[in-house]
């Protein structure tokens, strides 16, 4: 139980979040729902994992991963986009596609040691009082790259123009249209883009974070606390960050709570019978519930919210109902 | 892009014919499993030596037939408790948590024993029933409410539950109610039992070994309940109108959000209920892992069935049949993606339904 400690892992179990949250969010920024975080995440874990063995570098594994959760991203595209079919039903059938094929081809994957991405610390900014050992120590090199990454996201979507269009085809595709935007070309790119966060985040679990393949355990949910936290975040990349490495590091809190025989001066239940973890266990859950439960009320309060189109078809040429 | 033709959709205007939905299907069906074949081969497998066995391991004599109906049963009824929540576009993703829930519930009337264990047969099982069903409305009740007060998006706590259902169900089979150790509970008394054909194999021999229950006729009956609740009732046109056209039900002075707290209950009851057939049906205990996901086969089977109660009996035949195959198919989720291919199948050819797609010359053809 050391508030260092767990910082310092919940940023690692936190990227894991970020990626997710963050692909998410610029999906359902462009107006499309895609529910199939958890199976994506899934494939690319499995993936980046597998071409790490066979090839023995890790970065092809994450290309991979990327790429594969991408293409799957696009068959949720194709239906959703072209055929116009309900968004979340066939989220939901991209979950069972991806975790399907991730158990399929994941096969034999279990207990085999793949190179994994290197993990340094950075010279000079690790040495600063407390911020250095948590955020600069021994880190992998993908939770880094998610610190870059956070604020690269904050500029594209607020302040730059292809930006502008993907919060305008979210919003009011008609109008996005009539100025000479393509706003079918747009919201594929922007499912492929999210598709390709959730297999980095996959990849960041199976070889950075928590190294190895699990079958459907390696991603426990992480997918769907992703989407939570999206609404939780009220789609501000910002707040998204903040949430995910939030999660990160309660979920790490939590499990420390086991393992320490006295806590708070009191014998410690969880550590005489380990049984009581369940209820730890439910605490994630239950916590992204109450961070739904909050923002909703804030969106309520401050009447912001989802982006105005999200999960209705673009139907060039007909008027919206 | 320049080809020299269009594809065009053009929106269907005069009503479909009757049987064009089930065709559609139908047909999603079959090119899933082509599909399901190709991938097979291209992992180095055999698609019609997986295929022979598949039937035979699920409709090939009464007592595959049986076992591909006793693992339909628990799917007719989370097809149907989803079914009754996507009527009213609540996204119920939480059938699987509800199962549970249904499954301890029911565990506590012969556990605690909420019933004395000498009752009758009759007794013990309608109490079981009973707190099954109200274990699962529990567990709709708090995603419904939360949908209704604040509007908190549904998906996300019913899915939340789901893991949480679990984990509670394990805490009381890993420690208060663990049989000398492992992970299941002690087994239930005999008169906690659903009947079974096998229990009549003296008077009739062809049913010795058959293991279909009570609970299959339960589905049914479950099924006919929705039915007429959706086709006749006033509650049923409520859900639906409110499911079509939100603005126009409350513009009728429809209590919207009561509706929604009372739909996810039904809902969640009708997946404990599943819960309870399969705990007093089939394992005759509480343990781990009870549910392969049925709660989220539901959702498949709802879809695919296009919310017609009847419908998600056919439908959850096949998908017992799959996963009675799928239990010794090997690798392990090829069941698992045959659905997810089913599900994608379906949705994509209704597109169909809505649309005549016309492929328009949009060039003079060039020599």
């Amino acid at each position: 139980m050391n508030l260092e400690i767990i910082l310092h892992a919940g940023l690692a179990t936190g990227t894991i979040l970020l990626f997710a949250t963050i692909g998410e969010l610029i999906t359902e920024r462009s107006g499309i729902i895609n529910l199939g975080v958890e199976g994506m995440m899934l494939v690319g874990a499995m993936m980046g994992f597998s071409v790490s063995l066979s090839t023995g570098n890790p970065w092809l594994g994450v290309l991979a991963a990327m790429f594969a959760a991408g293409i799957l991203g696009l068959a949720h595209g194709l239906v959703t986009i072209h055929f116009q079919a309900d968004q979340v039903v066939s989220g939901l059938a991209l979950t069972f596609l991806g975790t399907g094929l991730a158990l399929v081809l994941g096969e034999g994957l279990t207990g085999k040691n793949p190179p994994l991405l290197p993990e340094f610390t950075i010279p000079g900014l690790s040495s600063i009082p407390f911020i250095g050992p948590v955020f600069f120590t021994d880190l992998s090199i993908l939770v880094y790259i998610g610190y870059i990454f956070i604020p690269l996201v904050w500029f594209y979507i607020y302040k730059t123009r292809p930006g502008m269009h993907l919060r305008a085809i979210g919003e009011k595709p008609e109008a996005a249209d009539t100025l000479g935007v393509n706003v079918y070309r747009l919201r594929y790119f922007y499912v492929f883009v999210g598709a390709c966060l959730a297999g980095l985040a996959g990849v960041t679990i199976s070889l950075a974070v928590s190294p190895g393949w699990y079958s459907a355990q390696t991603t426990s949910g992480q997918g769907w606390i992703a989407i939570g936290l999206v609404i939780f975040a009220q789609w501000n990349p910002l707040r998204a960050a903040f949430g995910a490495y939030l999660f990160g590091a309660l979920q790490r809190g939590i499990l420390d709570l086991q393992g320490p025989a006295v806590l708070l001066g009191f014998a410690n239940p969880l550590f005489i019978n380990s049984n009581w973890g369940f209820f730890l266990k439910m605490m994630p859950y239950l916590l992204v519930i109450l961070a739904l439960v909050i923002g909703s009320r804030t969106a309520i309060k401050k009447h912001i919210g989802a982006p105005a189109a999200l999960g209705i078809p673009y139907i060039r040429g007909e008027r919206g109902l | 892009m320049n080809l020299p033709f269009d594809i065009r959709f053009e929106k269907r205007s005069e009503d479909n014919a009757w049987w064009l939905p089930a065709a559609t299907s139908l047909g999603a069906v079959v090119v899933a499993f082509i599909v399901s074949g190709i991938i097979l081969k291209l992992i180095g497998g055999q698609p019609l030596v997986v295929g022979k066995f598949f039937w035979e391991a699920t409709f090939g004599s009464w007592a595959t037939i049986s076992d591909t109906l006793v693992k339909a049963t628990p799917l007719i009824l989370v097809g149907l408790a989803c079914s009754v929540a996507f009527k009213m576009k609540l996204w119920n993703i939480g059938a699987e948590g509800q199962f549970y829930m249904g499954a301890f519930f029911a565990s506590l009337v012969v556990l605690v024993p909420i019933v004395p264990l000498d009752s009758p047969k009759i007794v013990i099982i309608g109490s079981m029933m009973i707190m099954g069903m109200i274990g699962g409305a529990i567990w709709g009740f708090f995603p419904g409410f939360l949908k209704a007060k604040f509007n908190v998006n549904e998906i996300i706590t019913t899915l939340m539950l789901n893991y949480v259902a679990i984990l509670w169900n394990n805490f009381w089979i890993f420690d208060r109610w663990s049989d000398g150790g492992f992970q299941m509970t002690p087994t239930f008394v005999k008169s906690a039992w659903l009947p079974r054909l096998a229990d009549y194999a003296r008077q009739y021999k062809a049913f010795s070994g058959i293991t279909l229950h009570l609970g299959v006729i339960i589905g049914f009956a479950a099924a006919i309940l929705v039915w007429w609740i959706f086709s006749r009732s006033r509650w049923g046109y409520e859900i639906k109108l409110i499911g079509d056209n939100p603005k126009a039900a409350r513009y009728a002075g429809l209590n919207i959000s009561r509706n929604i707290i009372l739909v996810m209950m039904f809902s969640g009851a009708l997946a404990g209920l599943a819960g309870m057939s399969e705990i007093s049906g089939v394992v005759h205990r509480l343990q781990e892992r009870i549910s392969p996901g049925y709660g989220f086969t539901g959702i498949i089977i709802a879809w695919l069935a296009k919310l017609d109660p009847f419908a998600v009996i056919v439908v959850s035949i096949l998908f017992g049949a799959l996963i009675v195959a799928g239990r010794e198919i090997q690798p392990s989720g090829l069941a698992q993606l045959l659905q997810g291919i089913i599900l994608f199948m379906v949705i994509s050819s209704d597109v169909l339904l809505r649309y005549k797609i016309r492929i328009v010359r949009t060039q003079p053809a060039t020599a």
